[in-house]
């Protein structure tokens, strides 16, 4: 379309028809600024419909609050959500687990000082009284196992209840994620038109300097991919490292 | 190994202090002491005579490296025994902190025995040097 208008534009110069020659520059630009605005009006669409659909339920808010959520701050509270479902749930099984533990080293305590006079009894090596008294805790011990194992397995049940939490924080974080590659796929296509409108315009724009380096102060937090090349892939090769150092 | 020695743990989570000082508890040691930051561990530090840190690198405020090079730089903490125990696993990182003067580095997630060898590792070397 360029090529002909400006062939038209070329020939209504040479024929000295100047009003026509302007009329068919304001065409260009028209054309060029219609393009323009179309591309930024659908852009400014899928954005906003990337946000919309971060709704995971519309529960709760009555409609014209849903139009006034920030879908992005939603998902800051969905996250927020996540972090104390998590939390809850690893105190909860530290709990069990501090509850657990006493009971289990008291029947490792008395089972093996029963285990002692039991060896006792079959070298007879036991007094009457003894056998006595060994008969009577014998009994306390299994009547207090049944209990105390009746204890220790409901506990181990509430532990395995507690990691409900991956379900539910799985869900939360999927939509997260989601909502995350939807504005990505969006700010791509931004990007893109704003290169195009770049070359369109034809303005230049100098290379930002290559990124500063970032001191490693801050930490970069969990590796999720043990195989980049400057990663450490276990606690061996950490041992590993440290010894090449020196240690 | 004196098992009432103080200990000093800094982690931001507060189920990773938890845990750490539960496996601390199991293995014998029960003279804990929690912060949650570099500048929470400091003036702790500073007025605590602890004889062993523990402590994560990344947490808000003052991270674990930072603890560690003001421990290390410290006219009177400058030979406390440091371990950290963390999620950051990038080489250049690892050898920042022996560089820094780490005694002991544990990458999370760790196992409790993993944790109780590079401590009785550490009171081996530091009872050696005596």
């Amino acid at each position: 379309m360029l090529k002909e208008k400006t062939q038209l534009l070329f020939s209504y110069v040479e024929q000295g028809d100047l009003h026509a020659a302007v009329r068919v520059i304001q065409d260009i630009q028209e054309t060029r600024n219609q393009a323009l605005f179309n591309e930024i009006g659908r852009l400014t669409r899928t954005l906003h419909e990337a946000i919309t659909n971060f709704h995971v339920d519309d529960k709760g808010y009555a409609a014209s609050e849903i139009q006034n959520l920030s879908e992005v701050s939603d998902a800051t509270d969905r996250l927020s959500y996540v972090l104390s479902l998590t939390e809850k749930a690893a105190n909860k099984t530290m709990d069990l687990v501090d509850d657990s533990m006493p009971v289990a080293t008291k029947i490792k305590e008395d089972a093996s000082s029963l285990h002692d006079q039991w060896v006792k009894l079959g070298n007879r090596a036991m007094s009457a009284e003894e056998f006595r008294q060994l008969y009577k805790e014998m009994g306390e011990f299994l009547g207090s196992l049944a209990q105390n194992t009746d204890g220790l397995y409901n506990n181990l049940s509430e532990i395995m209840v507690a990691q409900d939490y991956q379900d539910l924080t799985g869900q939360v974080i999927q939509r997260v994620v989601n909502l995350v590659r939807d504005i990505e796929k969006s700010l791509v296509v931004l990007v893109r038109m704003a290169s195009n409108v770049d070359s369109m315009t034809g303005v230049q724009h100098e290379l930002q300097a290559t990124k500063e380096k970032t001191t490693d102060h801050a930490g970069h937090g969990p590796q999720i991919d043990p195989n980049q090349a400057d990663v450490v892939n276990s606690q061996d090769d950490v041992d590993d490292l440290l010894s090449s150092l020196g240690f | 190994m004196n098992k009432n020695m103080k200990i000093l743990v800094v982690d931001d989570f507060s189920t990773m202090r938890r845990i750490i000082k539960n496996l601390l508890r199991d293995l014998g040691f029960t003279n804990t002491h929690e912060a949650d930051d570099g500048n929470t561990a400091w003036p702790m530090l500073q007025s605590g005579d602890f004889d062993f840190l523990v402590t994560d690198w990344n947490m808000p405020g003052m991270t674990g490296i930072e603890l560690l090079q003001k421990v290390r730089s410290d006219e009177r903490l400058k030979d406390l025994p440091v371990l950290m125990v963390t999620a950051e696993a990038k080489r250049d990182q690892i050898v920042a902190a022996a560089q820094a003067g780490v005694n002991g580095y544990v990458v999370k997630p760790f196992t409790a025995a993993a944790l109780k060898e590079k401590i009785e590792k550490i009171f081996e070397r530091i009872d050696k040097a005596k």
